[in-house]
């Protein structure tokens, strides 16, 4: 389980997080979403350990997570898909991926994992991931590094950006296999409807805080009638505006 | 050929993966200045130089996928080596010449290689050129490695030419020039590594004198420690013809690069291209890696394995 409790963070004088709560059961696919600037991101390099709150904690199975580091945090099981993947001169695609598995990976698995993801094998394995790769590209290449893990707990910082309709509806389904398995815990940042449809819980981010969450079966019809992921909020997780 | 020794041996495996007793091509070996092993074969044909110490490499026209060795070795401390070789590569002959130059101290003396190789490629032919630097022994005796290349291509030959210099070595200055003829191309890939108080200084000069002529030139490097690398290229378009050149480096510690690259086009129909970056590895590259499990120091060295691989 991950429980997030009162985590605040200011950097140059803005405060973005403003006391976050948060819990998010083994097994459970959670979605972050909200406006722009809200603090969703900040919230998912917190728990990868990129950022640092100035209070509260992160505690995931009992373990509170803020005096690790970024590599102690991932050999406990936290896996991070940047929003912005980092490119690197001189790795290949499965330089990349054997060091996120920790391993050296077989043909065929590097096959399977790279169609996961809406790439081929013949065309990838080889490529430099330097900036000869599209963005659509080096995402997908992101998330395969993230879900080669296999870690307990995995975050995908806007894993839709970039990407095709079709590699779209293949991480769907893996992002859904993985929830049906209940074989780990993920946390994903969206604005796209139909990762929000998958989720068991929808978390609405506002302002530094949580707006509100609930099941996403009762959250999206709410959310997506009021354009709650586009349209300013107050704390109480109410529109403001004409709306309102 | 002479009992090769261990020190020589261990070199021998380092710069060029060659066992003398397995590999049954042509060869020559040489060691403190002296060769100490030859062999030539019927398309290969190394004999040594009657104007200066050094060999005339004949490479038969039509000559296909051979392989020949020309490492040399310092064992020794206080040895000064210089050594003129010339490769004479035939029409339409496609081979493979596998260099390279060790140093091995053991006590605080200098030692030193200077290596002049020159290459005259005929129409049509093609080289892959590997050689490799290396510095091993007393971490304080200063080892010199300064290599000289030369190279003269004729219509539609292709030379391929891969240097690496990953440590050991105190101090080198490589010159190398070229001139190409019509449809010729050649590629120059160069991956250096200097720490402590290494210097390496780099110079390419390319002449594209032959219509539709390219030069690719590529140089990665890595300056740690206090260690210091200047790089300084010249393209020269002299008609329709397309270079590019690109100079990659990371500093780390209190690393210095100097970078001048220079292009001359005295062609309308010549293009050419630069591209350099120069700067410490990027802060989100190790985050990134970080996040994959490994440690900052385990971080840094894989972006730099996979820069300089």
């Amino acid at each position: 389980m991950l429980e997030i409790k009162g985590v605040s963070f200011t950097k140059e004088d803005t405060e973005i997080l403003k006391g976050v709560d948060l819990t998010v059961p083994d097994g459970k696919l959670f979605v972050l979403t909200g406006p722009n600037g809200g603090g969703k991101t900040t919230i998912a390099k917190m728990i990868a350990g990129i950022e640092k709150p100035d209070t509260g904690s992160i505690i995931l199975d009992g373990e509170d997570l803020v005096p690790l580091d970024p590599t102690e945090r991932a050999k406990k099981g936290v896996s991070f898909a940047f929003q912005h993947p980092v490119r690197f001169k001189g790795f290949t695609v499965r330089d990349l991926l054997d060091i996120a598995a920790g391993r050296t990976l077989s043909d065929e698995e590097l096959t399977a994992l790279l169609l996961e993801v809406g790439l081929s094998f013949e065309q990838y394995a080889g490529r430099a991931v330097d900036s000869h790769l599209s963005g659509g590209e080096i995402k997908r290449i992101e998330i395969a590094s993230v879900l080669v893990r296999d870690s307990k707990l995995m975050v995908f910082d806007e894993p839709e950006a970039g990407i095709d309709l079709w590699s779209f509806n293949s991480l769907i389904r893996v992002f859904e296999g993985i929830r049906d398995r209940r074989s780990a815990t993920l946390i994903i940042i969206s604005h796209q409807e139909r990762l929000l449809s998958i989720a068991d819980e929808l978390v609405l981010i506002n302002g530094g805080k949580v707006a509100f969450h609930g099941p996403a079966e009762r959250m999206l019809p709410f959310i997506m009638k009021n354009d709650c992921i586009n349209c300013p909020v107050d704390e109480k997780g109410d529109l403001i505006g004409p709306d309102r | 050929m002479d009992r090769i020794d261990s020190k020589t041996a261990g070199l021998l495996r380092t710069v060029a993966d060659f066992d003398p007793e397995k590999f049954m091509g042509a060869f020559n070996i040489r060691s403190n200045c002296m060769s100490i092993g030859r062999r030539s074969t019927e398309n290969i044909k190394i004999e040594t130089k009657t104007d200066a110490p050094g060999l005339d490499i004949n490479i038969a026209p039509g000559t296909k996928g051979e392989e020949v060795f020309i490492p040399a070795c310092v064992t020794k401390a206080g040895v000064d080596d210089l050594v003129y070789n010339d490769f004479f590569v035939g029409e339409g002959a496609d081979v493979t010449v596998i260099a390279g130059c060790g140093i091995h101290t053991e006590t605080g003396e200098p030692a030193r290689h200077s290596g002049v190789h020159r290459f005259f490629l005929e129409k049509g032919a093609r080289v892959l050129y590997v050689e490799k630097h290396v510095g091993t022994g007393n971490e304080a005796a200063k080892k010199v490695i300064d290599p000289q290349t030369e190279c003269y291509l004729h219509e539609d030959a292709y030379l391929e030419m891969d240097t690496s210099q990953l440590g050991g070595v105190s101090s080198s200055v490589r010159h190398t020039s070229a001139r190409l003829a019509a449809r010729a191309v050649l590629v120059i890939r160069e991956r250096l590594l200097t720490d402590g108080n290494d210097r390496a200084e780099t110079y390419f000069t390319v002449t594209l004198d032959g219509e539709d002529s390219g030069v690719n030139l590529m140089s990665r490097s890595v300056a740690r420690g206090d260690s210091y690398q200047a790089y300084q290229s010249e393209i020269i378009g002299n008609c329709r013809c397309s270079g590019h050149s690109e100079c990659d480096a990371i500093l780390s510690e209190n690393g210095r690069v100097d970078a001048s690259p220079k292009l001359s086009a005295n062609s309308q129909d010549a293009a050419l291209i630069h591209e350099a970056a120069i700067g410490k590895i990027a802060g989100e590259q190790i985050m990134k890696l970080r996040t994959l499990g490994l440690t900052e120091e385990e971080a840094e060295a894989a972006i730099i394995d996979g820069f300089l691989k």
